[in-house]
């Protein structure tokens, strides 16, 4: 991670976006993004992701709230005027301009001089590696190559924050692993602020300082991956990030929820009365021949069906009271035991890795 | 659809009524007009075809060449004032919200709707000595005049209307008119399909909306731009009504010595030559137009 992170670059507060006749694409948005830091926003397709992302580009004006980037307000700012640039997820290279001519554009269009053109284009293109491509037309170009010309095109302009529309989504899995890996490289030697919209959880977990998962054009929480992953705050992320089990449960009030389907259990903390969610990781749900010792929160079960993938396998578990659970199995040794289809287990976590979730 | 090969019977039956048609009534005549065009004139309606090349070396005497001039400077400024009034249109259609496109679309074709002999008179009535034009001139000169003499200065004196028919300003104006549609319909194909990722790739890079329309908008649209270039520039170079009807005596176009070839000159064989000059030079065009294309499809691939 990097260090100079005290520093809100980007600073929007309640953004609102609504196309007449779609619902509100953007929904009182607050957000603060420090400098250098690479941040994603995550969020299922037509969130408002790429419309957000636009609006910090100056490509969509927002209805209401305001937007500061380097601490200046970019209301009635033009594109062509805001310290960002942008890589569009069709990449948008001009078919009509070699490589070369690309990446110039956008120093040639603000009378950068040639020589200090060429120096830049040069190092953009090192940057990228797109060495003796240069004179290429984009026609010429493997996707992967296309992707970097985007990506050299608007690194050469020095962008206080570059924004990244879904880059890598055209690209097959391989090409993808290892672009995610550059990028994360070149945020750090370029220093950078990176906001990467995607829609693939694993890219952001493992590319981003922090993420925003967005929901139906709100924000439904800022974290770091690890906080995200382990400390999802609402019934929403903590179903859109990773594999979860999940219930639905009233809260008493003292520390105890009766949950739908399993009956009541103690809760870590306190929750205040009222509908909530509750989670667990299958990874946290460990199987038991005996109903386990005290501490764990534990239901009898029948295993359901077991699905193995190689280094671990997933158990799928029905309790007796008719409730479905799901635990992963590390497989860390050759002749791992695993229950059989059938067999009567007993499911269980530690009471501390219970999530209450806001419904 | 299935290659036509595998369905022979089928396929001959149904291409050969349009064939023997355009056989019988395009290639024919065309071939006969051909024929004539090297032969000569013999008593008051025969024609002699003699292979002669006659008709061909006259239509080379300065007087045909500078029609031929003539034609060619008033379809080429045609052209370019339907381009330049065709790009911000056809850019306002594009950019018009959806449901407005249509809409604006049939505006620009409403006039074929209207014969065009009917649309050229109309011209005629707002651009005569005594036209609308003119009286909305003049009704302005009247009031500044009015104006002038009531803050006690000297006023314009009489109104004089100028001249706006019956000269080169007059056919010029009627051909733009008349050929503006086939400039907007093929520059808007053109813009529509642009993707839209590009201007504001163009924009968020630093360019200015006029650098970004000469640097990515026309570039992008010229496939466009060359097929509204030469639908326009093809049939004006052949026109023939707008120049008869709203030119002086000076402002005649080739077609317009064609016509009289074939009927008040009684010169069918020079008329064919004329005619055929001018068929050859709107085939140099598309092939122009070819050659240009073939380039940027291989640039593109
Ligand atoms: N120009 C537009 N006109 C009308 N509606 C729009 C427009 N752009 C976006 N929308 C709507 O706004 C909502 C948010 O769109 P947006 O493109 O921001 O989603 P997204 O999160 O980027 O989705 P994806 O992951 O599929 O790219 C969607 O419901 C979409 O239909
Ligand atoms: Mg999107």
């Amino acid at each position: 991670m990097n260090n100079a992170m005290n520093n809100a670059i980007v600073q929007v507060r309640g953004a609102v976006k609504t196309f007449a006749g779609v619902a509100t694409a953007v929904d009182h948005v607050s957000l603060d993004i420090f400098e250098g830091e690479f941040f994603a926003l995550l969020g299922p397709s037509g969130c408002g992701k790429t419309t957000f992302m636009r609006m910090l580009a100056g490509l969509e004006i927002p209805d209401r709230g305001e937007i500061l980037i380097d601490g200046r307000d970019m209301t009635g700012v033009p594109p062509n005027r805001r310290p960002v640039n942008m890589v569009f997820q069709s990449y948008a290279v001009f078919p009509h301009m070699s490589v070369l001519a690309n990446i110039a554009y956008g120093l040639k269009v603000t009378g950068v001089g040639a020589a200090d053109i060429r120096r830049r284009v040069d190092e953009a293109l090192q940057l990228v590696q797109l060495g003796g491509l240069e004179q290429r037309m984009p026609a010429q170009l493997s996707g992967g190559q296309l992707q970097r010309v985007a990506l050299a095109r608007a690194l050469v302009k020095r962008p206080r924050v570059l924004l990244l529309d879904e880059p890598l989504s055209a690209l097959d899995a391989k090409l993808r692993e290892a672009m995610q890996l550059e990028l994360v490289k070149l945020q750090h030697a370029v220093g950078i602020t990176f906001i990467i919209v995607t829609h693939d959880q694993q890219e952001a977990l493992s590319m981003a300082d922090r993420i925003a998962v967005m929901e139906k054009g709100k924000v439904r929480q800022v974290a770091p991956p690890a906080e995200l992953y382990e400390y999802p705050r609402s019934y929403f992320v903590a179903d859109f990030i990773g594999k979860m089990n999940l219930f639905h449960g009233r809260a008493s009030g003292d520390g105890a929820v009766a949950v739908e389907q399993l009956g009541e259990i103690k809760i870590p903390g306190n929750s205040s009365a009222g509908r909530v969610g509750i989670a667990v990781r299958p990874e946290k749900v460990k199987l038991f021949r005996d109903a386990p010792r005290p501490g764990f929160t534990a239901f009898k079960s029948t295993v359901d069906n077991i699905a193995y993938h190689g280094s671990e396998s997933y158990v799928f578990a029905t309790t007796e009271s008719g409730a479905a659970i799901a635990a992963t199995v590390q497989n860390e040794s050759r002749d791992s035991k695993l229950p059989a289809v059938g067999d009567s287990i007993w499911c269980g976590w530690r009471a501390e890795d219970t999530l209450v979730l806001e419904e | 659809m299935d290659n036509w090969r595998k369905n022979p019977r089928v396929f001959w039956i149904l291409s050969a009524p349009p064939a023997l048609w355009l056989l019988g009534f395009f290639l024919l005549p065309l071939a006969l007009i051909w024929a004539y065009s090297f032969g000569h004139k013999e008593g008051i309606i025969g024609i002699a075809i003699s292979w002669t090349p006659d008709n061909y070396l006259r239509a080379l005497d300065p007087l045909y060449l500078q029609i031929f001039l003539k034609s060619f400077w008033f379809a080429g400024m045609t052209t370019a004032v339907c381009l330049i009034v065709a790009l911000p249109v056809s850019l306002a259609i594009t950019f018009a919200p959806a449901r407005w496109k249509a809409l604006l679309l049939v505006l620009v074709i409403l006039p074929f709707w209207t014969n065009l002999l009917i649309r050229t008179y109309a011209l005629i009535a707002v651009l005569r000595t005594r036209g609308f034009l003119n009286a909305g001139l003049e009704s302005v000169w009247d009031s500044v005049d009015g104006v002038a003499r009531a803050v006690g200065l000297d006023g314009l004196g009489a109104f004089t209307p100028p001249q706006l028919l019956y000269n080169n300003f007059a056919v010029v104006f009627g051909l733009v008119y008349v050929h503006l549609p086939f400039m907007v319909l093929p520059l808007y194909a053109a813009l529509d399909r642009m993707d839209r990722s590009h201007l504001e790739a163009s924009l968020d890079l630093g360019a200015g909306q006029f650098r970004t329309f000469f640097s990515i908008t026309v570039p992008l649209a010229m496939p466009g731009i060359l097929s509204g270039v030469v639908i326009t520039f093809i049939p004006a170079l052949g026109s023939f009504l707008t120049p008869d009807l709203l030119g002086g005596t000076e402002s005649q176009m080739i077609a317009n010595v064609i016509e009289r070839q074939f009927k008040s000159a009684n010169d069918w064989p020079f008329g064919s030559a004329l005619s055929f000059i001018l068929m050859y030079i709107t085939f140099f065009a598309l092939a122009l137009r070819a050659f240009f294309s073939r380039g940027r499809s291989a640039m593109d691939t």
